[in-house]
């Protein structure tokens, strides 16, 4: 079961919105409606679930409604149609004190502009969601003080919020989201308004945090870098339709529409993809306790120039053909010239140097040492030339 | 061209009359005798006020404002307004009016920060309560003044009753405009944490809004002020009733000091509010 779940969603904002959905249903656009009846089209037949511990981006420009939709799954919003399951219960019955209930406990929101309350002092204001539970104070002040520190402000809890930097405030933001210990996470925006030094501070903050605590996290943001750094999976809102969802990879390989092409043409792609994007599997490997002359004439036979050595799982190098010239009897462990390896989560820019001038092989390894397969150069030009981006499906072939 | 008659004014007046003397008959003894706690209290104060020691009263002042603005120079500032109020022999009359203005103060605030909320939370009540506070800011004091008086008799009752309407309106504005100024994206966030509209009125919304309702409570102080001498006509003793000797004796000196003792008065509600007011504010949110 999903644990968010959102199904056949649309929201028209205007004085009588029910009126006009059998048009928006019958596909009547949202200038028309605008122009005609004076309703604007926030969202279109959303449909969409979020899996249990997974980090879900919600990806569109300011105005593609992905603010409307992430504020509908708290019902800071409520839709026009549609169903929104939380645990597979539908929401929207709730009654007002049921909701309450749920906001409390079950989930919480960071928001763009932090949202910061500004009379209360930063430990005041991580203690908020667990003082308006019921929580007395000085218990509700020994939990946010722990969160506080989980987000590295231990020391800042007596000051307001105004004397700290964006950066620090949405760490507040973000202490205060986490201290009711919710299932799931909503963060509208949460680093736009931050540079991008303190952006990508705050992107691994959350990485490290969420390797901990495995929430469910509605990510939203305008940033396609930062979706694609982010997200295990990724959906697109164009003018309050979904245009397209999947994992990082497949959006960036394989856009659906010129829309979704568009937006992916000017990523860097050297950043977001990785040694595992760029990598072939070996074609021809041989043990470590093979014998010199077996290996020999096996290469032969199936006319290698070399072949990949392993120990196990684990890599030993490479053996020429020429470096098997002499002694048949012994093993070609002796004979194997060592590589270089890269892990396979190295983003694939930190590949380049050691491709440039050195046309000796590069492996590609698991995190813990296990042999994966090479870095395959015509695949990395393939990737990150530009020109390509467009033919994005040829590519994906190769590379499955 | 003279307008064409089309209502008779004349019985239109009386019928007015008439309904206001049948009210008169009808609920002035009751209505006097619901308003005498009141009374109670007003006498209460002034006695407190006159009764004590000058350097006393002087000594309280001054701590409020030293806990009001956390700056001496103000404490300092009230000293000599007050010390100025009583060197120019205005001191007695001046507790009778700083009597006045402390109990229409504390009828305003029950009055006003109530109804301030209760505006800004209903659309519909806003909407009744607007044109009243227009007529109450703009229609001339004496015509209220005359039923008032009819009600209420000749006093002190009377003229607080007076003073407060013409005072109280800025104060619900104030406050109705405060709590609506609050941030949107504050609101939600409480809203977003499982916060109860009482929860959210009190821990969110009053504090947020409270420079604007001390904004709200110095207007007040100001136009209660200002009020004193009207006042004095329907029998409120104090500064304004030595105003009005004046104009009635053509004793321009007798009006000049009552009226610079009520300058001072002003002067010191003035500074003490704002300062509290501004004391209040918080920067506003993203700002570095």
């Amino acid at each position: 079961m999903a644990k968010i779940e959102i199904s056949g969603i649309y929201k028209i904002f205007g004085p009588n919105p029910k009126r006009y959905l059998d048009a928006v249903k019958k596909g009547v656009s949202k200038d028309n409606l605008l122009a005609e009846n004076g309703h604007t089209l926030g969202l279109q037949d959303v449909n969409l679930s979020v899996e249990e511990g997974e980090l879900f981006v919600i990806m569109g420009l300011s105005g593609s409604g992905k603010s409307t939709l992430i504020r509908h799954i708290n019902r800071l919003i409520d839709p026009t149609a549609g169903v929104i399951r939380i645990d597979g219960e539908n929401v929207l019955n709730l009654r007002q004190d049921e909701l309450i209930q749920l906001r409390r406990h079950k989930m919480s929101m960071v928001f763009q502009r932090f949202a910061l309350f500004p009379h209360k002092t930063v430990l005041d204001n991580v203690a908020y969601g667990l003082t308006v539970q019921g929580i007395d104070r000085k218990n509700a002040r020994v939990i946010a003080s722990d969160w506080l520190e989980q987000v590295g402000l231990q020391g800042f809890g007596d000051q307001h919020p105004h004397k700290l930097s964006g950066g620090m405030q949405q760490r507040v933001g973000l202490a205060r989201a986490l201290a009711t210990n919710p299932d799931i996470l909503l963060m509208d925006e949460a680093f736009s308004a931050l540079d991008p030094l303190i952006r990508k501070e705050m992107q691994d903050l959350l990485m490290k945090l969420q390797q901990k605590l495995h929430k469910t996290i509605v990510f939203i943001t305008h940033d396609l870098d930062e979706a694609l750094r982010l997200g295990n999976r990724i959906a697109i809102l164009k003018d309050g339709a979904l245009v397209q969802q999947g994992d990082p990879k497949t959006i960036l390989l394989k856009p659906q529409t010129d829309y979704v092409a568009d937006f992916v043409k000017d990523v860097n792609r050297g950043k977001v993809l990785n040694a595992r994007h760029v990598m072939s599997r070996p074609v021809a490997t041989l043990s470590t306790n093979t014998t010199v002359a077996k290996a020999r004439e096996w290469m032969m036979r199936h006319g290698y120039d070399y072949a990949t050595v392993l120990d196990n799982t684990y890599l030993k190098g490479i053996v020429t053909l020429n470096d098997l010239q002499s002694a048949p009897e012994e093993t070609i462990g002796e004979r194997v010239s060592p590589v270089t390896s890269v892990l396979e989560s190295a983003e694939l820019e930190s590949l380049f140097p050691q491709m440039i001038g050195d046309t000796s092989p590069v492996a590609v390894t698991t995190d813990e040492g296990e042999f994966l397969g090479w870095v395959s150069r015509s695949k990395v030009v393939k990737l990150v030339t530009p020109a390509q981006a467009f033919r994005a499906n040829e590519t994906q072939r190769d590379i499955a | 061209m003279a307008f064409p008659d089309i209502l008779d004014a004349r019985a239109l007046r009386q019928g007015i009359d008439g309904f206001v003397d049948q009210l008169v008959i009808d609920y002035a003894d009751s209505l006097e005798r619901l308003s005498q706690p009141l009374l109670d209290f007003l006498v209460f104060v002034e006695q407190l006020l006159r009764n004590s020691p000058w350097y006393l009263v002087i000594a309280v002042l001054a701590t409020i404002a030293w806990y009001g603005s956390r700056r001496w120079t103000l404490s300092a500032g009230v000293i000599l307004l007050m010390l100025f109020i009583g060197v120019i022999g205005q001191w007695d009359r001046g507790m009778q009016t700083l009597a006045l203005m402390i109990v229409s103060l504390v009828m305003c605030l029950t009055i006003g920060i109530p109804a301030g909320v209760l505006m800004s939370l209903s659309e519909r009540f806003r909407k009744v309560l607007l044109p009243i506070l227009d007529v109450m800011q703009t229609m001339p004091s004496f015509v209220y003044l005359i039923p008032v008086v009819m009600l209420f008799g000749l006093g002190k009752v009377p003229a607080l009753i007076a003073t407060v309407v013409y005072a109280v309106p800025p104060l619900i504005r104030l406050t109705d405009l405060g709590i609506r100024l609050v941030d949107h994206s504050i609101m939600e966030a409480a809203t977003a944490f499982g916060a109860t509209k009482r929860q959210k009125l009190l821990g969110v919304q009053l504090p947020l809004a409270l420079p604007n309702i001390m904004a709200g409570i110095n207007q007040t102080t100001m136009m209660a002020l200002s009020m004193v001498v009207v006042a004095s006509m329907i029998g409120a003793r104090g500064l304004g009733q030595e105003v009005l000797a004046g104009i009635n004796r053509l004793e321009v000196g007798r009006g000049l000091l009552a009226g610079l003792a009520i300058v001072a008065l002003a002067i010191m509600f003035d500074r003490v509010t704002q300062a509290y007011g501004k004391r209040l504010q918080y920067p506003k949110q993203g700002d570095k």
